[in-house]
């Protein structure tokens, strides 16, 4: 990892909601750090906490405690007008792009609207003008201009809240499962649209997804998420070719190959993930790992440097000898 | 031996805008003790496809059946599920033809516990009294590896987890003892650990009992490890058929190499060996309108194969000699 400031700094994030008392910890004192021209993939299951730090990243819910850098300007702190200054740099990609939408407005005031907010189109013409660029850029007919939302299939919906979150010159972008809510075919479409763009735009990028094949495809480096704490950090190729936390050992070996010839001897893990009211003590994984000892329950692990670039929040060293004949 | 055998299977829905072809001319067999997948994307068919079977389609739907179904029952006799009468279709559904859905959520009742859920379809197949049934609703929650099964029995669907409510689908599918399985995207609102989970149970549970299961999803990495046979379905029909080891070491059709080529998995291993610039594989365009079919092969307008000729008429399926068979006038027909 170069030594240059990061383009995003996240430190110690916790987010908790519901009672003071005994809230949901979707978020338990998550830290990384996002290069200039990188893009980090946050992956996890469902209640890893990995769509709530989406939101907190670009203080779409405030956080707990915790802080968010841009740029070493901790967003936190910054005020209602500093912010909105600020999302242009910011922006995000949803999952849903049926909901995600104004049904009511036509797609030339859905990107015209971000526009003329950040004051990035003078008069009408550049408005208009802009407004088709944008919509080339992401492979759709300029005239669709003037259609609505229903008018278009999930693919294309998702080019334009592509095209939304471009449309203000971003410099980081959120990408909140985008591709889940699509089809093979069409999801094939927008990952190679997306990888233009980034190329071409050099985006930074946080690329939250539950899709281990498409995080591979692309990202660079992988932070897993489990019950709202990190559980390992490591660039791709290293993280896909040997994992080194259980859970990650786990994820990987759960998700099955499209080769029939690839045999996973793993065994599935026992149980369901624990509810975030009430983690377990230690580590929260603890409870599902097939190698967890008495210390587990003891301490809870922080996420510690493997070397490489890599961080495993494990206390145990010995597991790779256990799993490798 | 084959429990189920499709023949020319087609459901049309008469709806306001034309006639929307959504099952057309389908066949597969289900080997007795096999799994047969049907793969597919969104409106493929493949849904439609299972319903039909089930005769599950709302009755406000008009819709037009034709084909046949033939059934191989537990006592041998072949009956064609299409055309029995109702009652004795009854009898058949939820006994010796089981289905699970997607959604555990929303095909469980949220007003009765999970028990008496159960206990209702072994009432009602094996006659068993109330005591009996919800006796045996026990031993099936416990067979599908439910903690606490004892407790868990007289709790309502809420009170569960999403992997745990898909187990009580599979108890509630299988206290009969059904011969067949039809699974609609039994894993898809599941996360991959907890899929893993339930695809070991299905699989376990079919070794100790011998049914046949009809998996329908849009997953290839599932299809790839529990299936025996696989049906492709574009638009209505199937594209594709073979052998699970075939249909990934030789797909045919193109549809089936262009879905293969866009899996992100494999093709970032290709492209780091190759040292190139990643590019993913796009299958372009969308699936046609139902209501605007083309004139020949569906997929022709998204086709990178495609010529002149596969805009005249829908190409036949062609049987290869490796127990295959590819609707595309491109693979060459078997000697």
């Amino acid at each position: 990892m170069s030594a240059a400031a990061p383009l995003i700094e996240v430190k110690n994030l916790q987010k908790f909601f519901g009672s003071s008392s005994k809230p949901v910890r979707a978020v338990d004192d998550v830290s990384f750090t996002i290069q200039t021209g990188e893009t980090l993939g946050l992956v996890g299951e469902s209640g890893s906490g990995k769509s709530t730090i989406g939101r907190a990243l670009l203080r779409l819910i405030d956080s707990t405690s915790g802080s968010v850098s841009y740029r070493g300007e901790n967003l936190g702190s910054a005020s209602g007008s500093r912010m909105r200054a600020l999302r242009s740099k910011l922006q995000m990609i949803f999952q849903d792009p049926y909901a995600s939408l104004n049904p009511k407005m036509r797609v030339r005031d859905i990107l015209g609207e971000a526009l003329q907010v950040h004051g990035l189109a003078k008069s009408k013409e550049a408005t208009a003008q802009r407004i088709a660029e944008l919509l080339k850029l992401v492979g759709l007919p300029p005239e669709h201009a003037a259609r609505y939302p229903h008018e278009f299939s999930g693919g294309q919906r998702q080019r334009i809240g592509v095209a939304r979150a471009l449309s203000v010159q971003p410099e980081f972008i959120v990408a909140d499962e985008p591709l889940s809510a699509l089809d093979v075919s069409i999801q094939s479409q927008v990952i190679n649209l997306l990888c233009d763009l980034r190329d071409r735009f050099s985006l930074t990028m946080l690329f939250i997804s539950h899709d281990l094949d498409v995080v591979e495809y692309l990202c660079d480096r992988v932070v897993v998420l489990y019950l709202g704490r990190v559980m390992e950090v490591a660039p791709t190729e290293a993280l896909f070719s040997r994992p080194l936390h259980p859970y990650t050992q786990a994820l990987l070996a759960a998700s099955p190959k499209p080769d029939p010839l690839v045999k996973s001897e793993h065994i599935p893990l026992k149980g369901d993930i624990p509810s975030p009211m009430n983690p377990p003590s230690g580590c929260v994984f603890r409870t599902r790992c097939p190698y967890a000892i008495d210390a587990c329950a003891q301490t809870r692990p922080e996420p510690r440097d493997m070397g490489g670039g890599r961080l495993k929040a494990c206390i145990r060293d010995d597991i790779e000898a256990l799993t490798t004949p | 031996m084959n429990r189920l055998e499709v023949r020319n299977l087609s459901t049309f829905f008469d709806t306001d805008e034309g006639l929307i072809r959504s099952v057309a001319d389908v066949s597969f067999n289900i080997r007795a003790g096999k799994t047969t997948a049907i793969v597919g994307e969104s409106g493929s068919g493949k849904s439609v496809t299972s319903l039909t079977l089930m005769r599950l389609l709302p009755r406000t739907a008009s819709t037009q059946v034709s084909g046949q179904a033939l059934f191989v029952n537990r006592t041998g006799q072949t009956l064609d599920l299409l055309t029995l009468a109702e009652p004795q279709m009854r009898a058949i559904r939820g006994n010796e033809v089981a289905m699970i859905f997607q959604e555990p959520m929303t095909s469980l009742n949220p007003v009765f516990t999970i028990g008496e859920q159960i206990a209702e379809s072994l009432r009602l197949h094996k006659g068993l009294d109330h005591a009996a049934a919800m006796a045996q609703a026990l031993r099936m929650l416990e067979l599908v590896e439910i903690p606490a099964a004892a407790q868990r029995v007289r709790e309502y669907p809420h009170q569960l987890s999403g992997g745990m409510r898909q187990r009580v689908m599979i108890a509630l599918a299988m206290a009969c003892d059904p011969t067949l399985l039809i699974a609609d995207e039994p894993t898809t609102a599941l996360d991959v650990t907890i899929q893993a989970q339930i695809l070991a149970l299905m699989r376990r549970l079919q070794a100790d009992t011998g049914m046949s299961i009809l998996f329908i999803t849009h997953n290839l990495g599932v299809v790839a490890h529990h299936a025996d046979d696989v049906a492709v379905m574009y638009a209505g029909r199937i594209v594709e058929a073979a052998p699970v080891n075939n249909l990934f070491a030789q797909p045919q059709h193109p549809y089936t190499q262009g879905l293969l080529a866009c899996l992100p998995g494999q093709q970032r291993k290709l492209a780091v060996q190759k040292d190139g610039k990643r590019r993913l594989y796009a299958i372009r365009g969308q699936v046609s309108s139902p209501l605007a079919p083309p004139p020949g092969c569906a997929f022709e307008p998204r086709c990178d194969k495609a010529i002149a000729a596969c805009r005249e008429a829908m190409p036949a399926l062609r049987v290869d000699d490796a127990g295959g068979s590819a609707r595309c006038i491109l693979v060459p027909e078997a000697a």
